[in-house]
C-alpha cells in the first residue's frame, strides 16, 4: 500500500469513529458554528470599491462570479435593479450605475467571470 | 484576473490519480461534474460501491490548505469543494450565505441521503443564525386561534404524537446551470435535493390544539433567520390553512435518526412533503393564523411559476401571469454512471437509479439505451412512501461502443418526464429525462 493510501485510511478511520461518536450521543450540544473563511473576491478593476462596499453587505462574491458567462448588458443592468427594487438593497443611484458599469465591463467579457 | 482566477488556474495544473486497492481509479468527464484536480475518482467497475471511496479521496484533500476543485459541465461552473460544520466537503455554489451542493454520487448509495451529505440553501445575511440550542427553543403559534401557544421541543416530544415520514427536500432551481438559454440566479447542478427520514409532529396536532378560529385561511412559517438590513425582507413562506392541516405537514426535530445538522435547520423545521424545498422553513420559531393569504415577499414576488399545466414559456419569453411554486414534478436520475463513462460490454449490464414526484407515488421508471427510441422497464426498489425517493435498477446488454442511456419515471397521477426540459424564467422545476452517455468496451 503506498503512503497516500495509508495517511487515506488512516484519516478515513478517524472520521467513522467522529461519526459513530455524534449518533450515540442522540441529542448534541451546540457547537459555534464556524465556516471556512471566504474566499472569493472581485476581479480586480475600475468600480471594484462601490461593488465590495454595497454587494459584499449581503453576499460574497461568488454570487457574481457563477452567473453564466457571456451575458448580455442588460443582464447586470436587471441584476442590479433586483438587488434594489426586490431585495431593498440600499444602494444610491448614482453608486447603482458605477456598479452595474463594473459588472457589464467585468464579467459579460468572454474571457471575464471565471475565478 | 484576480486572485482566486490564478489560484484556480494553479490548482489546475495538479491533476493526480489515486489508486485504491490496488485498482485503478480515474477521474473523467461526467455529466454531473468532471475532475480538475484529482478529487473525484471513478472506480472502473461500476456495478460496485466503491465510490465512497472516490469521496473519501476528495475528503482527504479538503483536510489540507489548498481547496479541491470540481467543474459542473456549464460555463462559470467550477465549484470549490470545502468542508462545512457537520458536513463532508460540498461544492459551494456560494460561501456567504452558504449555498452547498451535495456530490451527486451521493446519489447511488441508498434511498436517503446522509445528512453530513444533504445539500444546503439560505437567502439571508447572517445565516445561519448563532446561538440556537434545543434546550432553550421556543415554537410558537399566533394568530387566529383560541389559544395561542410557546412550546419548548420538549413539549412537542411529550405531548404531541410523534410522526415519521421520508421525503424528498428539492431546491427549486435544481438543474438551473442546465437551463437552455441560461437564467440568472444559482447556478445549480443536480445536486441540490436530497431524501431524509423525517421525525417530529403534525402542524394539524399543533392546529389543534391551539384551535384554529374559522376565519383562518393561511399559515404564515418563520424561523430564526432574520434579514441584517431592514429593508430586506425576511424569510417567510406561507401554505394554506387546509393544506397546513393535512397532516402531512409537520416539524421535525430529528433527520434520520439524529438531530438535525445546523446548516439544515437545527433544532427544528417545517416539512412540507411533495412541495419544493423553499417552503421547508428552517430554524423554525412561529406559525401564524392567517385570515388572508401570506403576504410575504417570499410568496408574492419571489418563487413564482408561470400559471399554466407545464409552469412554462417560449424560452427567453417572459413569465406572464404566475402562481407560487407548488408540487415537486416527476423526476429521476441515473445514479451509477456519469456522462462519458467507460463500461465493460456484457449481456447483463446494472444500471441503477432514483426516481421520485410531489407525492403520486412513481408508478414505473423506464430506461432506454439507444438515446429514447425504445425504452425497457426497470424493477423498482422498496416503496419508502410516496413522498421517498424511489430507487430503480435494469439490467442491459451493452455491446461495445458508445450508448445512450435515457432514464424516465412516470407518476401514479399519469405525468411523464419530457423528453426536453420545459423553459421558464426561473428554471424552476426542470424535470427533463436523465441522459448518460456510456462507452463499453
Amino acid at each position: 500500500m503506498n503512503p497516500f493510501a495509508q495517511t487515506l485510511l488512516a484519516f478515513l478511520a478517524l472520521a467513522t469513529a467522529g461519526s459513530a461518536a455524534a449518533r450515540e450521543t442522540g441529542s448534541k450540544t451546540p457547537q459555534p458554528y464556524s465556516a471556512p473563511s471566504e474566499t472569493s473576491r472581485f476581479i480586480e478593476a475600475p468600480g471594484i470599491n462601490l461593488a465590495q462596499r454595497y454587494c459584499l453587505t449581503c453576499h460574497s462574491a461568488d454570487y457574481v462570479s457563477t452567473q453564466p458567462p457571456h451575458m448580455p448588458a442588460a443582464f447586470w443592468q436587471n441584476e442590479v435593479t433586483k438587488m434594489r427594487n426586490a431585495y431593498g438593497a440600499p444602494i444610491p443611484d448614482e453608486a447603482a450605475k458605477a456598479i452595474t458599469d463594473y459588472l457589464m465591463a467585468t464579467y459579460s467579457e468572454p474571457s471575464a467571470g471565471r475565478r | 484576473m484576480g486572485r482566486t482566477s490564478l489560484a484556480f488556474q494553479e490548482m489546475r495544473t495538479q491533476t493526480t490519480d489515486v489508486g485504491f486497492y490496488g485498482e485503478m481509479a480515474f477521474c473523467q468527464n461526467s455529466r454531473h461534474y468532471s475532475c480538475v484536480s484529482g478529487g473525484f475518482t471513478l472506480a472502473k467497475d461500476s456495478s460496485n460501491r466503491r465510490r465512497v471511496l472516490a469521496g473519501a479521496a476528495a475528503l482527504f484533500a479538503a483536510g489540507s490548505s489548498r481547496a479541491q476543485m470540481v467543474a459542473l459541465p456549464f460555463g462559470n461552473g467550477e465549484r470549490p469543494l470545502k468542508t462545512y460544520p457537520e458536513k463532508r466537503p460540498m461544492l459551494v455554489l456560494t460561501e456567504r450565505p452558504p449555498q452547498l451542493e451535495t456530490p451527486f454520487e451521493v446519489f447511488d448509495h441508498g434511498a436517503f441521503t446522509s445528512n453530513d451529505a444533504f445539500f444546503v440553501r439560505y437567502h439571508l445575511a447572517g445565516t445561519p443564525p448563532r446561538g440556537l440550542d434545543a434546550a432553550t427553543h421556543r415554537v410558537k403559534v399566533l394568530g387566529a386561534v383560541n389559544t395561542p401557544l410557546d412550546l419548548s421541543l420538549e413539549d412537542l416530544r411529550r405531548d404531541f404524537p410523534v410522526v415519521e415520514l421520508a421525503a424528498v427536500n428539492e431546491c427549486s432551481g435544481n438543474g438551473r446551470g442546465f437551463s437552455s438559454p441560461r437564467v440568472a440566479g444559482g447556478q445549480l447542478g443536480e445536486g441540490m435535493m436530497g431524501n431524509a427520514l423525517w421525525r417530529g409532529v403534525s402542524v394539524r396536532a399543533l392546529l389543534q390544539r391551539a384551535g384554529v378560529m374559522a376565519s383562518a385561511h393561511a399559515v404564515e412559517f418563520n424561523g430564526a433567520d432574520r434579514p441584517q438590513i431592514a429593508t430586506v425582507a425576511d424569510f417567510v413562506k406561507g401554505l394554506g390553512i387546509d393544506h397546513a392541516r393535512n397532516g402531512e405537514v409537520m416539524l421535525a426535530y430529528e433527520m434520520n435518526g439524529a438531530p438535525l445538522p445546523l446548516l439544515n435547520g437545527y433544532p427544528l423545521r417545517l416539512i412540507v412533503p411533495g412541495y419544493y424545498g423553499t417552503y421547508w422553513v428552517k430554524h423554525l420559531t412561529d406559525l401564524t393564523v392567517l385570515e388572508q393569504e401570506s403576504q410575504s415577499y417570499w410568496m408574492q414576488k419571489a418563487y413564482r411559476i408561470p400559471d399554466n399545466d407545464c409552469a412554462c414559456v417560449p424560452a427567453a419569453s417572459a413569465a406572464g401571469a404566475t402562481r407560487p411554486i407548488g408540487k415537486l414534478n416527476v423526476r429521476s436520475f441515473i445514479t451509477n454512471f456519469t456522462d462519458g463513462q467507460t463500461a465493460q460490454a456484457s449481456p447483463k449490464v446494472l444500471v441503477r437509479g432514483i426516481a421520485f414526484d410531489g407525492g403520486a407515488g412513481i408508478e414505473a421508471v423506464e430506461l432506454s439505451s439507444d438515446g429514447g427510441r425504445t425504452w425497457k422497464p426497470t424493477a423498482l426498489g422498496k416503496d419508502h412512501g410516496q413522498f421517498s425517493f424511489r430507487e430503480w435498477s435494469a439490467h442491459l446488454p451493452l455491446d461495445p461502443g458508445e450508448h445512450l442511456l435515457v432514464a424516465r419515471a412516470r407518476n401514479k397521477a399519469g405525468d411523464l418526464q419530457p423528453q426536453a426540459a420545459n423553459w421558464n424564467p426561473s428554471a424552476y422545476m426542470r424535470n427533463a429525462s436523465d441522459v448518460v452517455r456510456v462507452v463499453a468496451a
